[in-house]
């Protein structure tokens, strides 16, 4: 599904992360650990294609097609979803309008017919309610005066709706109560099926409580320096990031 | 960043879609301008005596003036005597259907995507389309005379209803009130007139389309509109123009007046020809619009949507005169590639417990100006005025500029007066978030940039909602810095 290979990213001339070498197959979930400033939302925004990240060297091919040469939005096409650290405000776009605009486009992109109104707005209804959201919810505008669980309720809306290949969370727990927390959990455990692979990023152990991995990486300084089953995360969690850090060094 | 400017560039070099022009013979002046020029424009158009008088009155005030130097535009000298200040379609057209109407210029309207046609008939739209000075085509009259209304052009409202025209013609624009007006007043060839009787409510939205086409021909539009007691109009005003190389003049007045309890609505879709991307040709549109709420809890309600014109020099304003009078004014200007527009409002308090609203949108993108002038002033006997003005520009790339002028006049303590104003970027976050959700880059802009005007384009009566979003996405397309 996913194969990053000695992957070397700069911003401005710092390099951030230094050959990062990760394979994730079709259902899989990999959660990346570490701490702030290791490179794990970088990792995150260079997969969906941020223009300010430079990609010095390295590959990353996508169900067999070079990522990296794709524009965001065919990469979000081929179905790659990011769900943001920090979900943007756009004034004056309905959430709703802004949701039938991205599914179309989606399923324009992969040959589907645009959805009637009247199924758009039933689908919509139906994955609100699944996550606990209110219809009025939608008339607001995208994002905006949204309180932080709202806007990663409607991160998961938005990833439940276009049904990715590829989901790639970044931090979506910070700030999150423990509802929210669930909530949100819950959205990634209903869509996990074989062909659907997860890419967790966090900086806490307490998520994947709640969403299980397959593999957990830990990061530091732009490098994976160790890669393990779940246990690792809890190891993690007991024994704090320094002890990666010493780990790097080695 | 580097793409982003690659489609910057392929955005600003977008052409005018609009750009052609028909072959119609016209009827023409020489060039130039005189008292004699004057007399031939008012005698070819049949005028009264008053009229006459009226125009080089106005002719000779214009003489004693000089162009406003305050705007923050640039532009090079106008030569006033190398303009042709007549033009008219040459074969008289009064049609009673559209199959007597010269086949070219339903082609032009049909290239202009004006729907002069059945369907906008059925649309409950009348049109009253003018090409060049003259109006060709007036739909729904009958209608609409049955209530009393009179919408036709200004010339016909002349010989059908002088004793109106000259009750109001220069009660709210002045002749002398400033260059433009009195070369208007001057020289005006043709426009709308609008008179809504005691309590009736207009039950259609009057449109009007402009439209210049012949070549060297400034264009002096006239529009007067008249609500009576307790009546209700929404006037639309729309317009397109055909490519030019030689800079037309453009310079319209329009004259409101709201009597008690009335409400008028006028609203704009501006499209002319803005020049070409090194800011060649285009067109000058120096207009004064004005509107008086002359009786108690009257309404003027002023809503634009300004994407043409290489130079824009507009200030739709509202004189509250009456008690608990209210102004409004909602404006959307976007300027490309070399366009310049400083445009804004005048909100002049005079009665008691008046209100006005300002909300305005400004766009820049290449390396185009746009500069919000705006003016509210509360009058020492106006007590509880309130005025609110937000105005916001939004920036597309990083060699265009936008400026916000504001002046504020308060002789009355009593006033409240609220200013917001914002200057934002297209955030390279926005597009980044809406492109990661599969749209593309044009429209992601479009919709950040719909957003944006949102509060503007609710104002505006539903199907002009929509063309003023396609003439935005066709303006804008693909501009991001």
């Amino acid at each position: 599904m996913l194969e990053i290979k000695d992957l070397y990213v700069s911003v401005e001339d710092q390099e951030i992360l230094r050959g990062i070498n990760l394979q994730v197959n079709p259902g899989e979930v990999h959660a990346i650990m570490g701490p702030n400033g290791s490179g794990k939302s970088t990792l995150a925004s260079v997969l969906a294609g941020r223009e300010e990240y430079e990609v010095t060297s390295g590959s990353v091919t996508f169900k067999g097609d070079d990522l990296l040469d794709m524009d965001v939005d065919e990469r979000a096409h081929a179905g790659v979803f990011l769900a943001f650290q920090y979900p943007v405000e756009i004034p004056g776009v309905s959430t709703a309008t802004f949701l039938k605009s991205s599914i179309n486009a989606i399923r324009k992109a992969r040959g589907q017919e645009e959805l009637k109104p009247v199924d758009m707005l039933k689908l919509l209804r139906q994955k609100a309610a699944e996550l606990e959201i209110d219809p009025k919810f939608l008339q607001r505008s995208l994002n905006e005066g949204f309180s932080g669980g709202e806007k990663k309720r409607n991160e998961m809306l938005q990833m439940s709706l276009l049904e990715p290949t590829l989901g790639i969370l970044d931090e979506t727990d910070s700030g999150l109560d423990i509802d929210a927390l669930k909530v949100v959990s819950d959205a990634v455990n209903k869509l996990r099926s074989p062909d659907r692979s997860f890419v967790v990023v966090t900086h806490y152990q307490r998520l994947l409580d709640y969403i299980v991995p397959d593999f957990v990486h830990v990061l530091s300084k732009g490098q994976i320096v160790r890669s393990g089953d779940k246990s690792l995360a809890l190891e993690l969690e007991a024994r704090g990031y320094d002890w990666v850090r010493e780990g790097a060094v080695q | 960043m580097s793409d982003s400017m690659q489609t910057l560039e392929k955005h600003t070099s977008s052409e005018y879609k609009y750009g052609f022009t028909s072959d119609i013979d016209t009827d023409s002046f020489p060039k130039g301008l005189n008292e004699d020029v004057i007399r031939g424009i008012s005698a070819k158009k049949e005028e009264p005596e008053w009229l006459t008088e009226w125009r080089l009155s106005a002719y000779r005030n214009w003489l004693e003036m000089t162009e406003p130097k305050w705007p923050n535009v640039e532009y090079p000298p106008i030569d006033y005597q190398d303009i042709i200040y007549y033009a008219a379609p040459r074969k008289k057209p009064k049609y009673e259907s559209l199959d007597e109407v010269d086949p070219e210029l339903l082609r032009t309207f049909d290239r202009l995507g004006i729907p002069l046609d059945e369907q906008k008939v059925l649309a409950g739209v009348a049109v009253d389309a003018v090409i060049d000075s003259v109006s060709v085509k007036t739909t729904f009259k009958k209608e609409l005379s049955e209530l009393g209304i009179i919408f036709c052009s200004f010339s016909e409202a002349v010989k059908d209803h002088p004793e109106l025209v000259r009750e109001y013609l220069g009660t709210v624009v002045p002749p002398a009130d400033n260059y433009f007006a009195a070369l208007n007043s001057a020289v005006f060839s043709d426009g709308s007139f609008v008179y809504i009787p005691k309590g009736v409510r207009c039950p259609m939205e009057l449109s009007t389309y402009f439209r210049i086409n012949a070549a060297n021909t400034g264009q002096f539009e006239r529009t007067l509109i008249i609500a009576e007691d307790e009546s209700y109009v929404s006037y639309l005003e729309g317009c397109t123009a055909p490519m030019r190389d030689e800079n037309q003049l453009h310079a319209a007045v329009v004259e409101l007046v709201a009597k008690e309890k009335s409400t008028i609505k006028y609203s704009t879709v501006q499209n002319w020809y803005p020049g070409d991307k090194d800011g060649k040709g285009g067109i000058y549109n120096f207009v004064t619009k004005r509107g008086l709420c002359a009786g108690n809890h009257s309404k003027i309600s002023w809503a634009q949507v300004e994407t043409g014109s290489s130079i824009t020099w507009k200030y739709p304003s509202c004189i509250l005169k009456g008690d608990y009078s209210v102004g409004e004014f909602y404006s959307v200007a976007v300027t490309n590639n070399r366009q310049q527009a400083d445009t804004g409002t005048k909100m002049v308090h005079l009665g008691k417990n008046t209100r006005s609203v300002i909300i305005s949108k400004g766009i820049s993108a290449g390396y185009s100006q746009n500069s919000y002038r705006g003016q509210v002033k509360v009058a020492r006997k106006a007590e509880n005025a309130h005025n609110f003005s937000q105005c916001d520009s939004l920036l597309m790339g990083d060699k265009c500029g936008a400026h916000t002028f504001p002046y504020l006049e308060v002789e009355n303590p009593s006033a409240r007066v609220e200013h917001e104003a914002t200057t934002s970027k297209i955030g390279e976050d926005q597009l980044f978030y809406l492109q990661q959700r599969g749209l593309r880059e044009d429209d992601a802009i479009n919709m950040i940039v719909n957003g944006y005007c949102k509060e503007v384009f609710n104002e505006l009566p539903m199907e002009f909602a929509v063309e003023a979003q396609k003439l935005l996405e066709i303006s804008l397309e693909g501009s991001v810095g």
